[in-house]
């Protein structure tokens, strides 16, 4: 096995342990209620986070609109999943159908947006894709859906004027969003579709469209003139994201009994590229450590208050410093080296000891 | 290479404490039910972020409640605030931690959105919440353990048109809405309706986002199509936006309001000279005598006048101590769903009625719908006069 | 009569756009970094005037010169912490510095000043002007904010073009590396560019909530991403591209909202920006680059 593939190993077991050392802990009531209600959310990030690695770490084109894929993925499963309350029972399947449906439409919004985005580099594509975020964030301010027995209304005025029955249900209103969500998605779930992302997305960037994706980030010019088709690729990764980050909405929407456009607005975008380039550009493993902790973080913090926010202010400047600074990296070095001289000496009788029990 | 490894370690550990961490809010040690027991209220609302105003100011008022009634020696109340960001996500997180801090009961959420996630939750956990002012209808919709002491929604809409119509204030409306906050378009929505049975004509729909600074469009539009009565179902800061720049081009309309617009005068180094004449239907006024005493302590602590929210968070504190004590509920020995059930046959009775600074002798129906009268306010000198 | 009152408020909004704009684009053109605590810098500044003019009592223009001192110190301090240490990092490394700089900033207001909105007293001495018997009335505010622009717009276009320190400023966008070896301070000149780039935003924060007279912590966020996309506009890194994208973009989401949706404006506004970006790439007066291999 190369080492890429090995890599791929390490990070779907590191997933599967997670999931393990949880169940685990969980079955003996040794997690409090607080770190079970986020481990939905940190999948649905983790998600989010690699998916916006293929687009800025690989592809190497700055998004700052991945939150508006997950809008698109959140309020179609949404519609998918109230939609077949009555006649999907098993709620397992209901909820693996929305995701797909979600993840779809999202990607379909990726293409739409991926044909004017890329054709723009640099800077001008990051202010574009903020531009779309902040569209399809306003656009879904005036949706609204509903349900009744002749099937589905939808609207862009007010629920009133859809002219549903009395017993129609409203699935979307407007800027209150989707509410009275049956709940379906669960961490097993998550969990799951943590692996499938990680493994379409690794698969991608080790396969021969993957080395095309980089080598375009690379050198854009010399990649062209190599005869690749670089709009086929950039938009190939483009998509794959937007699909992806649409099924991480999908189980983010079903996890909560309510969802609000505007929880996916700037703001969202720029939390997920900010673990993205915390667990570093391209690497799929931090960008999951960094999402966990990124996301536990702020819970922990919480007996601070009103302080916490200006600390995890104040940690994310010192990480970045510390990881972008060379003299920090030296003194870094630095310390490390003297760290692991001293365990080595600690560590060595011990060692020397099992050895010679051989 | 090195380097990222290092980081990825770090993290791991980071990680790994986070679990121990969190696993240790576990067991809190048991209450100690002889004597020092505290009635454990959680309080969820938004602290930081954009909707931070509506979050403290509720929770300062919710705080000069809780000394008041400690400082009378019977009930000891420990109020424990979480920051909900004004974010579902982080609404549901904070309910959690109150969950694994033993809370007994819960006086949230603030604001709408993250009120009827969190209300979800705790319907299926047996938690009893009364809200002070998400006033969404879907917040008590099909639950039976959340109350809300605000108006909700389509009944602040409804009684603004009808106020409207009654006293002939006008036949021509224009409203103007924030079309990205529920709130806002939750009174809109039933505004139009009642406006249409109550015979007024609205001439002018016009909406803005919570990012919007300039109304010019909309405050000219109102002008051109001559209306004599501008309908504002939003909160005061955009408010005073649009009388300043009403005021610039020389427009003067009657502007009414609902509870959102209580604050106005409070506003620091706001000329109130702007909101002359400006109506709304609020249940608290800072110059009630009953609230004298409230708005002194207030304003000492806090250095700015109570709107509505503080005046909210204080009667909610009040409201949840009398059914303690009314219904005699054991909060040291019983599990927050015995309480729960306990609460909602004490809310829901007949005779329970709480007298507030935001209504006297509240009283509320099965659904968690509070009743109480509004009052009809104008603003002239600077102050509130009942009308 | 509506469409001239729609163009006053048009062209006075995007003229607040212009002068935040400024400031984007002066710190990208030479230190090639997106500064998104620019607005937030606003925010600060506007804090202090507030406090200068009421509690402290001092008249307008002390009101405002404080403003600009605070927002040129602060501007330079977080340069120096914050940035600097990151020359030669990736952009993106710097763009997510900059979004930690601008959560401290907001956070920090919010716990110093609280999250009640203040109303910011109106710093312009004029009255408004009414004419056409009253059918056009112009705010001696809008009159100021414009006029500001125009103003700063000349003296900074003189300041690059004749100054030594904006000479230098152009060779450090134009090449880094050759102007150093030309014998100028890079650090000394980013850091100039700074100052002047906050200066700028102080006289922003005033005209902002003298217009629109609320300050909130949060009240330099948007106007913040919209002077950016402004910038973006007129094509980043050129300063009369950045007077033309804001007031531009004032204008059109002042229209917009007149003539075709209150709910959408704000869409239409992004919309115009990806349809003028598709067609001018670089935006409207930004210069092509010519990419070697």
């Amino acid at each position: 096995m190369n080492r890429g593939a090995v890599n791929s190993f390490v990070n779907y077991g590191l997933v599967l342990a997670f999931y393990l050392i949880v169940q685990i802990l969980r079955a003996n009531g040794d997690l409090s209620r607080a770190f079970q209600a986020q481990l939905v959310p940190i999948c649905v990030y983790i998600i989010m986070a690699i998916s916006l690695n293929l687009v800025v770490g690989i592809s190497g084109e700055l998004s700052l609109g991945h939150a508006a894929f997950m809008s698109v993925g959140a309020f179609t499963g949404v519609v998918v999943s109230t939609m077949l309350v009555d006649s999907v029972a098993s709620t397992p399947l209901r909820l693996a159908i929305s995701i797909l449906v979600g993840g779809i439409a999202a990607g379909i919004a990726g293409i739409f947006i991926g044909i004017p985005v890329l054709r723009l580099h640099g800077d001008y594509l990051a202010i574009v894709t903020l531009a779309f975020g902040e569209i399809i964030k306003n656009i879904l301010n005036t949706v609204y859906v509903g349900l009744d027995s002749t099937g589905l209304h939808y609207g862009m005025t007010s629920i009133n004027e859809l002219g549903m029955d009395s017993a129609g249900k409203t699935i979307i209103n407007g800027p209150m969003g989707a509410m009275g969500i049956d709940k379906a998605s669960t961490f097993t779930a998550a969990i799951i579709m943590v692996l499938i992302t990680l493994f379409a997305i690794q698969n991608m960037i080790r396969s021969r469209s993957g080395r095309a994706i980089m080598a375009i980030r690379d050198n854009r010019i010399a990649a062209e003139a190599s005869g690749l088709n670089v709009m086929k690729y950039k938009m190939m990764a483009f998509v794959t994201a937007a699909a992806f980050a649409g099924m991480a909405g999908v189980l983010y929407a079903l996890n909560y009994s309510t969802v609000v456009p505007k929880k996916f607005d700037f703001n969202t975008s720029i939390l997920v590229l900010v673990f993205v380039v915390l667990g570093g550009l391209g690497n799929l493993r931090g960008s999951m450590i960094a999402t966990a902790v990124l996301i536990i973080l702020p819970e922990m913090l919480r007996e601070y208050q009103l302080y916490r926010m200006l600390i995890y202010s104040i940690i994310l400047i010192v990480v970045m410093l510390i990881t972008n600074n060379e003299r920090a990296h030296a003194i870094k070095d630095r310390l490390v080296a003297i760290v692991e001289d001293y365990f080595k000496k600690i560590l060595a009788p011990i060692f020397r000891r099992k050895g010679g029990a051989k | 290479m090195k380097t990222t490894k290092i980081i990825a370690l770090l993290m791991a550990i980071m990680m790994c404490v986070a679990l121990v961490a969190c696993g240790g809010n576990e067991a809190p040690p048991e209450e100690d039910n002889t004597e020092a027991a505290t009635l454990d209220l959680g309080f969820i609302g938004p602290l930081t972020g954009p909707a931070a105003l509506y979050g403290q100011t509720t929770l300062a008022g919710a705080k000069i409640a809780v000394e008041e009634i400690n400082a009378m020696g019977g009930i000891q109340i420990n109020l424990n605030p979480m920051d909900d960001e004004h974010d579902t996500e982080k609404a549901v997180n904070a309910y959690q931690q109150l969950q694994d801090w033993n809370a007994d009961a819960i006086i949230g959420c603030v604001t709408s959105a993250p009120c009827n996630a969190v209300a979800t939750e705790a319907f299926a956990d047996r938690m009893f919440m009364l809200t002070p002012s998400a006033s969404s209808t879907a917040v008590t919709e099909g639950r039976d353990n959340v109350y809300q002491l605000c108006f909700s929604d389509p009944n602040q809409g409804s009684a603004s048109a009808q106020y409207i119509a009654e006293h002939a204030l006008a036949t021509k409306v224009a409203v103007i809405y924030n079309n990205a906050d529920p709130y806002s378009t939750g009174i809109y929505q039933t505004f139009v309706d009642a406006a249409a049975e109550q015979g007024l004509e609205i001439v002018s729909t016009t909406t803005f986002t919570d990012d919007t600074n300039d109304f010019t469009v909309q405050i000219k539009e109102a002008q051109d199509n001559g209306a004599e009565l501008v309908f504002l179902p939003i909160y005061y800061t955009p408010a005073s936006m649009i009388l300043k720049q009403a005021n610039d081009m020389e427009y003067a309309p009657i502007f009414f309001g609902c509870d959102g617009l209580d604050g106005l005068l409070g506003i620091e180094g706001f000329d109130t000279a702007l909101a002359e004449g400006v109506m709304l239907l609020t249940p608290f006024s800072a110059d009630d005598p009953d609230a004298a005493d409230f708005v002194a302590k207030y304003e000492e602590a806090n250095g700015e006048t109570p709107s509505q929210f503080a005046a909210n968070g204080y009667d909610c504190v009040y409201a949840m101590y009398q059914a303690f004590t009314g219904a005699e509920i054991d909060y040291a020995t019983l599990t927050s769903a015995e309480q729960c059930e306990a609460l909602i046959a004490q809310f829901s009775s007949a005779d329970f009625a709480v007298d507030g600074i935001t209504g006297k002798s509240m009283t509320w129906e099965a659904t968690g719908e509070v009743s109480k009268a509004p009052k009809a306010v104008v603003i002239q000198d600077g102050v509130y006069v009942g009308m | 009569m509506s469409f001239l009152n729609y163009l006053i408020s048009g062209v006075s909004l995007g003229s607040i756009y212009a002068i935040i704009a400024l400031g984007y684009t002066m710190v990208y053109g030479i230190a090639k970094m997106l500064n998104f605590a620019h607005g937030d810098v606003i925010m600060i500044g506007t804090y202090f005037a507030y406090f200068a003019t009421t509690s402290h009592s001092l008249p307008p223009a002390i009101a405002v010169i404080a403003a600009m001192l605070c927002c040129t110190i602060l501007g330079v301090v977080i340069e120096f912490l914050a940035y600097r240490p990151l020359r030669g990092a990736t952009s993106l490394a710097v763009l997510i510095t900059a979004i930690g700089v601008s959560f401290f900033l907001q956070n920090f207001a919010l716990i110093r000043w609280g999250s009640s909105p203040k109303n910011f007293p109106s710093l312009v001495p004029f009255d408004k002007v009414s004419l056409f018997g009253g059918d056009l009335i112009i705010s001696g505010e809008a009159i100021t904010t414009m006029l500001a622009c125009i103003f700063v717009m000349i003296g900074l276009s003189f300041f690059i073009k004749k100054n030594k320190l904006g000479k230098a400023m152009r060779a450090v966008s134009e090449d880094r590396e050759a102007a150093q070896l030309m014998g100028i301070n890079v650090n000394y000149t980013i850091a100039m560019t700074f100052a002047i780039g906050s200066a700028l935003a102080g006289i922003a924060g005033v005209l902002l909530c003298s217009m629109y007279p609320t300050l909130s912590p949060t009240t330099g966020a948007m106007p913040g991403i919209k002077a950016f996309t402004a910038a973006v506009f007129g094509g980043i890194g050129s300063i009369p591209g950045a007077m033309l994208g804001g007031i531009l973009l004032g204008m059109i989401e002042i229209f917009s909202r007149a003539y075709i949706s209150t709910q959408l404006s704000d869409a239409i506004v992004f919309a115009v920006l990806i349809v003028v970006l598709l067609v001018r790439p670089t935006g409207l007066l930004g210069k092509k680059i010519r990419e070697k291999v």
